[in-house]
């Protein structure tokens, strides 16, 4: 909450996520790389929205711009009507890997951000059990990340970014790492999730199908310098089940964002096949 | 029960060897005492210097000033490492003295330092201390620039101030390598003390060296102070693993 201006009277109508004109860009060996190219878009509170896009299109830059990690160029990026200007505790972030601290037990993990905040002991520690609860790793307190699979860390790592209770929840292709089958469950697992703490999902992916499973809209952004190349509306009802990944309606939305992306992307099948690069590194060096 | 006696007896059997060995050498070579003693007699002199009181005061000369040397050299290196690893001024303006101190053998700059502060506690533990410096300051340095900087990200996402970056992240996930520095250092304390002791002084387990090779001319009490120097440094970085450990096992 980095200098946040006095609480400005935001509208209750104001929209979860709201960027305007956003630009961004990375120096490299000296030059100006322009990654985001003035991204205007809008989130509806409590929905889901996926955002798709060739690789190294700047999506991951775009996480980071709204989670106050990257300043941005130019534009604005405001959430529930009041400006981001850095990190902020509206804003929860689930990177590609779990990022967990090795020496912390799972309870600790979670525990972190609340710890950072000033939170005592008593109530981080009963907080952090809930949470550990609410992404099925009660009986995990004590386990250390190394001793849990990939599957649970990124889970714990999930529970640490709903801490602080953010309002906005940016996930950064955090199930890539999974297996096929573990990815399927996972979505309806944080589809489940999403039902009980409400709050506003971003979601960067490489799988367009997982992609409108996931979300009320499907923002597809051109190649860098990113723009909004197409906004696509899922009318999948919810709640969803496993069983709606063959549902016409996905495979017709499917077949729509592919058609936007020009056969620009990497499908599920790529991501399955390890073509995909890791994000490590930020987009514009991937070049 | 199989596992203790496997854990033990490796090495029991390593030290019989060595013992053996040495005597070996003695019965072959049919040495004097006054060149190479022979193990038996080393332990009987050993022992009697214990008995007779001959060790005690010159081993708790040299661990004060390994304590106050290491002390000061370890928690002088820590944040000099730090700032090393943090910042390339730092880097640029202290990593030439720092490589050029430490290409100066310490013994000869030992006589210097006891030429301005003398041959008592404070110029022994100066010199450990310098000996103590580099290899820890290296080591935090090299364990602070190892760090994951996606972990960093992680930490700066939770808006962490400077103060619990350092402590909350960057010093448990440094830990194992700042300890590294210190079981390296903890040795050349040792090894500092002993040169810093030979520049003068009427006490010290260096000073006993001395004594024994010259005017007493006891051969078997100048290798019975070698063995309790030996033990002196394995004790002293065996207590830096337990600390370890229970840093560790506190996480």
């Amino acid at each position: 909450m980095s200098d946040a201006p006095p609480p400005a009277p935001a509208a209750p109508a104001a929209p979860a996520i709201r960027l305007a004109g956003l630009h961004f860009a990375f120096l490299v060996d000296g030059h100006t790389v322009p990654v985001l190219g003035g991204i205007d878009l809008e989130v509806g509170r409590r929905s889901v929205i996926a955002l798709v896009g060739p690789n190294g299109c700047g999506k991951s830059t775009l996480l980071r711009v709204i989670a106050g990690l990257l300043p941005a160029a130019g534009g604005t990026v405001e959430v529930e009507g009041r400006p981001v200007s850095g990190p902020d505790a509206r804003i929860g972030l689930v990177f590609q890997e779990p990022r967990l601290l090795p020496w912390r037990s799972a309870l600790a993990n979670v525990a972190f951000p609340l710890e950072v905040a000033g939170h005592e002991r008593v109530p981080r520690e009963a907080r952090a059990r809930d949470l550990l609860g609410l992404v099925g790793l009660r009986d995990w307190a004590g386990a250390r990340p190394g001793e849990l699979s990939g599957g649970m860390r990124q889970r714990l790592a999930i529970a640490r970014a709903l801490a602080l209770e953010p309002s906005v929840l940016l996930l950064d292709e955090p199930f890539s790492a999974l297996d096929a089958l573990t990815r399927e469950r996972f979505n309806v697992e944080l589809l489940r999730l999403w039902e009980r703490i409400g709050s506003t999902i971003v979601l960067v992916t490489h799988s367009i199908p997982e992609a409108v499973f996931l979300a009320d809209r499907v923002v597809v952004l051109s190649p860098r310098p990113a723009a909004v190349a197409a906004d696509v509306l899922v009318e999948l009802p919810r709640p969803r089940r496993l069983a709606d990944l063959d549902a016409a309606v996905l495979s017709r939305t499917a077949a729509e964002i592919r058609a936007h992306l020009g056969g620009a992307t990497d499908d599920a099948f790529a991501v399955a096949t390890g073509e995909v690069g890791r994000h490590d590194e930020p987009d514009a060096v991937t070049a | 029960m199989s596992g203790a006696r496997g854990r033990i007896l490796p090495p029991l059997a390593a030290f019989v060897g060595f013992l053996a060995t040495w005597q070996a050498i003695v019965w072959i070579g049919d040495y004097p005492a006054f060149i190479l003693p022979g193990p038996l007699l080393v332990a009987e002199r050993f022992v009697a210097g214990w008995v007779e009181g001959t060790f005690w005061p010159h081993l708790v000369t040299t661990l004060a000033e390994i304590a106050v040397g290491f002390t000061a050299g370890a928690a002088a290196a820590l944040p000099t490492g730090y700032a090393l690893a943090r910042s390339r001024l730092a880097d640029r303006v202290l990593s030439p003295y720092l490589v050029a101190a430490q290409a100066v053998p310490i013994l000869a700059l030992a006589p210097l330092i006891a030429l301005w502060f003398g041959t008592g506690l404070l110029a022994r533990s100066i010199i450990v201390a310098l000996v103590v410096f580099f290899p820890v300051a290296i080591s935090v340095m090299v364990a602070i620039r190892g760090i994951d900087r996606r972990l960093l990200e992680m930490a700066r996402s939770y808006r962490v101030t400077r103060r619990q970056r350092i402590v909350l992240v960057e010093i448990p996930a440094a830990l194992p390598g700042i300890v590294g520095g210190l079981r390296i250092g903890i040795t050349l304390a040792v090894v500092g003390a002993i040169v810093a002791e030979w520049t003068g002084g009427e006490r010290g387990l260096g000073v006993l060296i001395n004594l024994a090779r010259g005017s007493l001319f006891d051969i078997p009490l100048l290798f019975a102070t070698l063995t309790v120097i030996a033990l002196l440094g394995i004790a002293l970085y065996g207590s830096v693993l337990l600390v370890e450990r229970h840093v560790a096992a506190r996480g």
